[in-house]
């Protein structure tokens, strides 16, 4: 018998992992995945955008491994992403297609097609509503029922795909440079890693993965004071796009052939920033800059803060931090982020051994009396 | 003997636009343009056409209203900007045979490093203001090639104790220092690694004017003992005056004078030149 | 709904775009790959670059080591252990002559590696320069046009103001007279076993999307000066506890058995050389 490891970590480990799931079951209940799912539609959503993975049954999973913390939850999905082969990219997925539940614009009371209030927590009192510590899946069903009756919604014919965008109002009137559609193949950030200068479709997709806090905190900051900035929203509009694949086996992509594999809620977000244009002869004019946000889910604050951030890259003033893209994003990945904070727990004996060592040295005063400096070969310049 | 003296630097037919020209203003007619400015697309051109030498052991003046081109000059001379057309050349780097401008980037850091030194006008420009001032210097002699640190910290403390920065606050960050300081350790580090040819950019300005003096007085001392080459642009004839050989004159974007410094105070032919001399008087 | 994962994790494809991006590495040593870096089932910062680059290397042959800070039994390594043994049932070890694949943090093992073996560093800042200089575009001019003075610098001010170079680990190295790295957090001891060095030396930051490499016999030198050469840790008249052995990267620790004075007493910080050294004494 000759000496073994002591396997002090394997069974540490295992012990830390069996008090976790005693932390999750210790009070005799479970929380099915279905009623996650159907009751934490906004933290589903959060999880979501930030892992980039549309999937609410996965992010039920996810949230109730995570015992609902959604950095941990968006954590799981991330890594699972990365075991799913990518077999198809999608066709061009256009807004105007949405069925539209939600719709509103800071910029006119009254915008082609109305609108539309829909779901939102914006006009409720922030009041504990303690009802529903007594709320049961029959009282659920009975106003459902009476909903249904009340708004007969089953009647209402409303037209609410192909709606108008409020923003080509605006260009139609010249006050918004026209955008020329740009068909270059978007940089897919999950297969290549972003490089500086970025791509505007690179910048999009990191600020649409960001973490919601992180994501808020810097938009909230270009417009407080680092930017000065003051958007006007132009249009918000939240709900389902279809999703549409070209046939695999046919070269001829026409739109008949397409497979219909779903659809996705987004939230969008277009706002508008005052920005002043040179003219020729000198002179110069204002008109609209455009700042873009679009997030998986209902995710409004987030997907406003991004409208802000993206305006912010795209002018780059050296100025503010907000606007340098390597100090935006590079820092609001919420894997990457939560990732290297956490790491701190880990062990440094080595390194911090290695420190000391070159503390005591500095301590005695410059050059070490009994030097151990290595032969090694002079390189030549 | 050579029949003629090689310059140092010679820049030939050096241009900078900031704006992509227009059918109105591509030919550069003075009737088109205001002053150098495009009215209808906005362009600026900043330097047309600027042919200048400088002579070894010379100090030669640029003298210019800002806005004439005379920094612009400089930032491309360090290829701090990219120019827009034209070249220039270094006797020391092969021979003065090839145009510094359509070199590598690589190669123009080694020019940088090794042929050039440069003092801005802004002292944070030109140091890493967090790190101490004989850090600065060595940054530039490490990137000369040196590796011997007690022969850099000598020569750092000796470049040092000259520009006046006494030896106990060497260690210290430039950013703790006065205006003055700075630009002192500034002109130090430029020389460190006794590059044949100095830029300097206003560097008085903006200093009070005993401080001036000393600056001044420290270019002139360095200049005599280094026979350094100096290439000077400032807007203030005063400090042309106490400096400069030679002196060109810039307005507009053009040279419109240039000839030995005194002849040029004493009988400036051109009428902008004329107005500037008055004004000093 | 049940899920198998693939071997070793990744999809084939995202292994093979992994395994480009170190052969890319290899052929420019030094020189740091960017890779569209996968998340994985552990933490950024917690070794996701070595993980990687182990899951794309890994083959059902494969006998595995992972060491952190020179333990094969801290909750880390144990960690990553347990997610390749479970996604490829491959076989383990404590010994480093045995391994074909070993992936470490912040130590290279006291054994010396052999020709055929492949040490994956986990990496969490690889860009030597970023002190120096904080954005990557410019970082990344300053390698191509091969510009360190600003290597040098960072050591200049440290001996100005503490008379001697103060890194601690991850002291810069030049690779093959071209490019500055980082050679991860390993003490300056563990730098002279870069030089040279018979095995593949693997590097993968996974946060910041980097791979580099150092094949098989590459020049490797410490950055110093031509007055101030580059010197190791020093363990001078100490020695391992348990083995006794010298010359080698040792662990402090304070003796809680002698009381108040606490005693300072040393022990192999390689855990698997030292159970080596236990092994063939009681032989």
């Amino acid at each position: 018998m000759g000496y073994v490891a002591v396997k002090g970590g394997t069974i540490a480990i295992e012990e830390s992992i069996k008090r976790l799931t005693y932390e999750r079951l210790k009070q005799g209940k479970v929380i099915d995945v279905d009623r996650i799912e159907a009751g934490m539609r906004c933290l589903i959503d959060q999880v979501m955008s930030e892992s980039s993975l549309y999937s609410e049954s996965l992010a039920a999973t996810a949230i109730k491994q995570a015992e609902g913390n959604p950095e941990e939850a968006v954590f799981l999905m991330r890594a699972y992403r990365s075991t799913l082969p990518r077999k198809h990219y999608s066709r061009i997925v256009r807004s105007e297609d949405m069925v539209v539940e939600r719709r509103i614009s800071a910029c006119f009371k009254d915008i082609p097609g109305g609108q539309i209030l829909g779901a939102a927590f914006d006009y409720t009192q922030r009041l504990l509503d303690f009802e529903l510590n007594e709320e049961t899946d029959e009282d659920a069903i009975i106003w459902l029922h009476e909903y249904a009756l009340e708004s007969g919604a089953e009647n209402d014919h409303t037209v609410l795909d192909g709606l108008p965008k409020v923003l080509d109002y605006l260009r139609e009137e010249g006050l918004l440079a026209a955008c020329e559609d740009n068909d270059t193949e978007p940089d897919d950030v999950t297969k290549e890693s972003i490089q500086f200068p970025t791509s505007r479709s690179q910048r999009l997709q990191i600020l649409t993965r960001g973490q919601t806090g992180a994501v808020t905190s810097l938009g909230y900051a270009a417009l407080r004071s680092y930017g000065a900035l003051h958007p006007t929203v132009g249009e918000l509009r939240i709900g389902n796009l279809p999703v549409y694949v070209d046939n695999p086996f046919t070269e001829e992509n026409e739109d008949e052939n397409a497979y219909y594999i779903g659809a996705i809620k987004v939230t969008e977000v277009e706002s508008l920033f005052p920005v002043c244009k040179q003219m020729k002869h000198g002179e110069k004019e204002i008109e609209f800059g455009i700042g873009y946000g679009i997030c998986y889910g209902q995710n409004e604050t987030k997907a406003i803060a991004m409208s802000i951030l993206d305006h912010c890259l795209e002018t780059g003033n050296p100025e503010y931090p907000t606007h340098n893209e390597e100090f935006v994003l590079l820092h609001i990945d919420s894997v990457e982020s939560t990732g290297f904070i956490s790491h701190l727990k880990l062990p440094h004996y080595v390194t911090f051994q290695s420190e000391l060592d070159s503390v005591r040295k500095s301590k005695k005063g410059g050059k070490s009396k009994e030097r151990e400096s290595v032969e090694e070969p002079r390189h030549e310049n | 003997m050579d029949e003629f003296e090689q310059p140092v630097l010679s820049v030939k037919n050096l241009r900078k636009q900031y704006g992509d020209g227009c059918a109105n203003c591509k030919d550069r007619q003075a009737e088109r343009l205001i002053r150098n400015y495009c009215p209808v697309c906005g362009t600026v051109y900043a330097c047309q056409d600027i042919n200048l030498d400088v002579y070894e052991g010379e100090i030669l003046g640029v003298v210019g209203e800002s806005g004439s081109g005379k920094s612009t000059l400089m930032s491309c001379l360090y290829f701090d900007q990219n120019v827009s057309g034209g070249g220039a050349y270094i006797s020391s780097y092969h021979n003065g045979q090839r145009n510094l401008f359509t070199e590598s980037s690589q190669q123009k850091r080694y020019i940088r490093n090794y042929l050039l030194g440069k003092v801005y006008q802004n002292p944070v420009l030109g140091l890493k203001i967090n790190f101490s001032a004989i850090g600065n210097i060595a940054e530039k002699l490490i990137a000369a090639g040196d590796r011997r640190v007690e022969q850099m910290e000598a020569r750092g403390k000796e470049l040092l104790e000259h520009v006046n920065i006494p030896v106990y606050r060497i260690k210290e960050a430039p950013k703790n220092f006065s205006g003055g300081m700075q630009q002192r350790v500034q002109i130090a580090k430029a020389l460190s690694n006794n590059p044949p040819l100095l830029l300097l950019d206003e560097v008085t300005t903006g200093l009070d004017l005993s401080v001036q003096a000393s600056v001044l007085d420290l270019i002139k001392t360095i200049q005599r003992e280094l026979k350094i080459s100096i290439l000077i642009v400032s807007h203030d004839l005063a400090v042309i005056r106490m400096l400069a050989d030679r002196t060109v004159v810039m307005l507009e974007g053009r040279i419109v004078e240039q000839g030995l410094t005194d002849q040029i105070l004493e009988d400036p032919q051109q009428a902008y030149t004329q107005e500037l001399v008055h004004s000093l008087l | 709904m049940r899920i198998n994962y693939n071997f070793a994790f990744f999809d084939e494809s995202s292994k093979r775009e992994i395994r480009r991006a170190i052969l890319k590495a290899i052929a420019i040593p030094g020189y740091q790959v960017p890779f569209a870096s996968r998340e994985m089932p552990i933490a950024r910062g917690w070794g996701t670059g070595g993980l990687q680059l182990t899951l794309s290397l890994v083959g059902k042959e494969d006998i595995l080591k992972v060491m952190d800070q020179g333990s094969d039994e801290s909750v880390n390594a144990v960690n990553i252990k347990k997610l390749i043994t479970k996604t490829t049932g491959i076989k383990v070890t404590h010994d480093t002559g045995e391994a074909s694949i070993i992936q470490s943090r912040h130590r290279i093992p006291e054994i010396p590696l052999q020709e055929g073996q492949i040490l994956v560093l986990q990496v969490p800042l690889p860009e030597p320069l970023r002190y120096y200089e904080p954005s990557e575009y410019e970082t990344k001019k300053l390698h191509a046009e091969q510009e360190y003075s600003g290597a040098w610098l960072m050591l200049f001010e440290q001996i100005m103001n503490y008379g001697n170079m103060a890194t601690g680990a991850d002291h810069p190295v030049m690779v093959h007279g071209r490019y500055v790295m980082a050679p991860s957090p390993i003490p300056r001891f563990d730098n002279p076993k870069l030089n040279r060095s018979k095995a593949l030396i693997l590097f993968g930051a996974g946060r910041e999307k980097k791979v580099y490499a150092l094949p098989p016999y590459t020049q490797v030198v410490s950055l110093a000066f031509d007055d101030y050469p580059f010197e190791v840790e020093s363990f001078h008249n100490k020695c391992c506890r348990l083995c006794g052995a010298t010359g080698v990267y040792l662990d402090e620790f304070i003796d809680e058995g002698t009381g108040a004075t606490g005693a300072t007493t040393y022990q192999c910080n390689d855990m698997g050389f030292c159970l080596h050294n236990l092994n063939q004494k009681s032989r």
